[in-house]
């Protein structure tokens, strides 16, 4: 067993940042935990719109003919895109005043679309970035989000569509809370195993992603298909009764999911912070060898903090399914698991830098629709300026040199040295 | 902590626990073959196998034809011999192959049961087995080579896409496979290169750093392929490797047509096995690779560039994911698609955990693993009553039973996934 503590270290150096209370941080660290993510967004930017400007042929063009006619275009091309992601994330702030002015409701409804649409975008995000930080919290790497969602979607949608005769203030509840017990399943299974056995759960809920995937496909085409299908994998609607209401009429589909996510991250917060569940769990996650001297049982903390956060992202599975797609088909998530981990590193693991974090993905991809219309960029960039904002924040040494920051005391030294000597000498 | 103890599992024998844990498996699968399969077979029903794959005929034989039931029945036996064997005396250290073996019979007599009277295409099968196993196996071979020297990596799936967009891109362009093949290679390294640079430079947590490459990978390469590769067809068709026999090993029956006259990415396979498993465990280079993942401090107090060695095998990671990705453009199809390895490398971590991190382990797991992908179509031709989805799990759901330690934990390398501070 020479590998046991050895195995609740992968992560260590990370999750002590992570985990460092969020005020000392700021005490301590010059404003740099706000700053730090700022700039790395930023930074995320410009280093895609260097990828716009280099994978755009009439740039190229533009640099045969001179300089400043290469300059010009790829200032055109990359302010054409931004505005677009812009107008498409926020609205048209022209068209927005104009609809203000003449006082039509629904031109005013209509102009504010593309900003609630970012809300809508936004929701499985809070619920997803809320599961991966509660599992930082506990010190538990939650890569399964994703299979979580795909969990929490084929219970909501089982019971979202086959449970008949429910009044709707039953019955949404009831599916909702189906997704997140679903989706609790699947957070069980790694924490378990993690907590009993030791199996590492990065490992576990890599291969529980694939699991969920192939069950998923194997409902699809078998049990859950829609009999007047076709042949498309695709799952029945659900009952109305089960639906999460949208707000307005049609196109508009600004949900209560958002205000139940908000809710949740308040709830979590709570826990997190005000519970003494909480605090067990975030000791054990900080510090398991100083939970284990105060007493607190590391195996409960283990299980209950991979299970609430498979729950969280069962959520946003039922949300998606719910309030917006209302049927169960193959890729309904784009892959809301994976950016996560993004969101949760963002947002320091604290539920409200998470709302803000998911609140930034969502207009970033619901914007990046609208600029591959107008630019023909594909969304995929969002992958990309994704990827740079991890880098950026999980390894704040980049950012500290290209910005010129000063490195902030790093008081807890003495905190991180002996769990480095544990690990280097174990 | 000034005194720090080093305690290794044994790996000489099983605990007792274990060992009747094994047997009681092999016991189990001698029911469910007894059940499922031995009893529900007509006794007069004649199994016809055809051992060369559909078109080759080179080394070809006949098709073997003998009666199922009898066959089934020494099969059968043979399993349950080998459950109370294990209980009494056990296998000891080679368990692991005996598990294997009764794997295999199981998947014999399965097969034999949903072919029934029909014609069974062995050689096809694993001759597609294996092709389809080339990425998986390749993908543990990366992760070996990065994990012995202590660098978790699961960007494995990240740098096989990178590769495979390279491949078609760059195979397109010169119009060569070969130069496809290298583009694949740097595009990998040069993701391995980021990987080493954030996990072991800034000492970025190693899934962190995976994780960034998987997304940064699975972007790039849709981007790409949705800018330019789908608008513009002739940057995506890159020659393919042709299927090239090995003079004279290709005729031998047999195992020639399945072995032996395939394409290079197969025959990587296997020269890299050799050369893995020789240059790990038997090589001054292997056993400060290895010291480098046990014992980083040890290492570097004996004069080992820890840091160095870890950017080298995280490269040679890199290189060997590259012919994986490679595999899939300028290897197979010859075209590029978004998402197209599928998880292969994510296969292939489990693989290499299956298969406790060394080359040879690695292949015989890739190999299982990459066969039950094939079984998969081939079970649906048959008519089999089992969705080929649940054997999609099963790789999945073996690398959690033996990450759980039912069976016998692996070795992982002890300082796998702590980054290395010199002091």
């Amino acid at each position: 067993m020479a590998d046991k503590p050895e195995k609740k270290d992968v992560g260590k150096i990370f999750l002590e940042e992570v985990n460092r209370p969020a005020g000392e941080k700021t005490k301590k660290g010059n404003g740099q935990a706000v700053l730090i993510p700022v700039l790395a967004v930023i930074s995320g930017l410009i280093l895609g719109a260097i990828l716009i400007i280099l994978t755009t042929e009439e740039v190229y063009a533009g640099f045969g003919r001179g300089i400043f006619a290469g300059l010009g275009e790829a200032w055109k091309v990359v302010s054409t895109a931004y505005v677009a992601l812009f107008k498409g994330a926020v609205g048209d702030p022209v068209r927005i005043i104009q609809a203000l002015q003449s006082g039509d409701a629904l031109e005013i409804r209509r102009s504010f679309n593309p900003f609630l649409e970012s809300l809508v975008v936004a929701t499985p995000y809070i619920f997803a970035g809320l599961s991966v930080a509660l599992g930082f919290r506990s010190g538990l790497f939650n890569i399964g989000a994703e299979g979580q969602i795909y969990m929490g979607a084929i219970f909501a949608t089982f019971v979202g569509y086959s449970v008949h005769g429910l009044p709707a203030y039953i019955h949404m509840p009831l599916a909702f809370l189906a997704g997140a017990a679903g989706g609790a399943l699947w957070g069980f299974v790694p924490g378990f195993l993690k907590a009993r056995t030791g199996g590492n759960e990065v490992i576990n809920t890599i291969m529980m992603n694939w699991i969920s995937f192939r069950l998923l496909e194997y409902l699809l085409t078998g049990p859950m298909q829609r009999p007047d299908s076709g042949g498309s994998p695709i799952s029945p609607f659900i009952l109305s009764t089960a639906e999460i209401p949208q707000f307005f009429a049609k196109p508009i589909r600004f949900h209560l999911g958002f205000f139940i996510a908000l809710a949740v991250a308040l709830l979590v917060y709570w826990f997190l912070f005000k519970t003494t569940w909480g605090f067990n769990l975030r000791t054990v996650g900080a510090n398991p060898q100083a939970g284990r001297y105060a007493g607190m049982n590391i195996v409960l903390s283990t299980i209950m903090g991979m299970t609430l956060a498979g729950a969280l992202s069962g959520m946003a599975g039922a949300n998606e399914i719910l309030a917006v797609n209302r049927t169960l088909a193959l890729g309904f998530s784009p892959g809301f698991g994976f950016d996560s981990i993004a969101l949760a590193l963002l947002g320091g693991s604290t539920p409200g830098g998470v709302i803000l974090a998911s609140l930034l993905f969502g207009f970033l991809r619901n914007g990046a629709t609208k600029m591959m219309l107008a630019s023909n960029i594909p969304i995929d960039i969002i992958s990309i300026l994704q990827a740079f904002i991890i880098i950026f924040i999980a390894a704040p040494a980049i950012i500290r040199t290209i910005y010129r920051l000063k490195t902030p005391k790093p008081e807890s030294e003495p905190v991180v040295e002996p769990a480095a000597q544990a690990e280097g000498g174990q | 902590m000034a005194t720090t103890t080093i305690t290794r599992r044994t790996i000489e024998g099983i605990s007792p626990t274990r060992r009747i844990i094994y047997g009681v498996i092999f016991l189990v699968l001698a029911l469910i073959i007894l059940f499922m399969f031995t009893l529900k077979m007509d006794p007069a029903t004649i199994s016809t196998m055809a051992l060369t794959p559909t078109g080759v005929t080179r080394g070809a034989v006949g098709d073997l034809v003998f009666p199922a039931l009898p066959a089934m029945i020494v099969m059968n036996a043979l399993v349950a011999i080998a459950g109370i064997y294990q209980i009494v005396w056990g296998f000891g250290k080679r368990t692991n192959l005996i598990l294997g073996l009764t794997f295999l019979v199981f998947l014999i007599t399965f097969l034999m049961w949903t072919a029934g009277s029909k014609t069974l295409f062995l050689g096809s099968l694993l001759y597609s087995g294996i092709t389809l196993s080339v990425p998986v196996i390749l993908g543990a071979y990366s992760g070996v080579l990065s994990e012995r020297a202590g660098v978790v990596n699961i960007a494995i799936e990240g740098m096989m896409l990178m590769g495979a967009m390279m491949g078609a891109l760059v195979g397109s362009l010169t119009q060569s496979a070969w130069w496809g093949l290298v583009g694949a290679i740097v595009a990998a390294v040069l993701l391995a290169l980021l990987h080493g640079w954030l996990s072991i430079k800034y000492k970025v947590d190693q899934i962190i750093s995976g994780t960034v490459i998987n997304i940064f990978a699975t972007g790039m390469t849709s981007y790409i392929s949705s800018k330019f590769m789908q608008h513009y067809e002739h940057l995506n068709g890159t020659p393919i490797f042709p299927r090239t026999p090995i003079p004279g090993l290709a005729d031998i029956p047999l195992i020639g047509p399945i072995f032996f006259n395939t394409n290079f990415f197969v025959y990587s396979v296997f020269a890299l096995l050799i050369i893995l498993q020789l240059a790990i465990f038997k090589t001054r280079w292997g056993l400060r690779l290895r010291s480098v993942g046990e014992h980083p401090k040890a290492a570097d107090t004996l004069g080992i560039n820890v840091i160095r060695t870890r950017y080298m095998a995280v490269i040679l990671s890199g290189v060997v994911a590259g012919i994986a990705g490679a595999f899939f453009t300028v290897g197979s199809i010859g075209r590029f698609e978004e998402m197209m390895t599928a998880g292969k490398g994510f296969i292939g971590l489990a693989a290499m955990i299956f298969g406790n991190w060394s080359p040879i382990g690695a292949f015989g797991a890739g190999l299982l693993f990459g066969s039950f992908e094939s079984l998969g179509p081939s079970l649906s031709l048959l008519g089999s009553k089992i969705p080929s989805q649940f054997v999609g799990m099963l790789p999945y759901i073996a690398t959690m039973v033996i990450l759980a330690g039912v069976v016998g934990r692996g070795q992982m390398p002890a300082a796998d996934g702590t980054p290395y501070t010199k002091e």
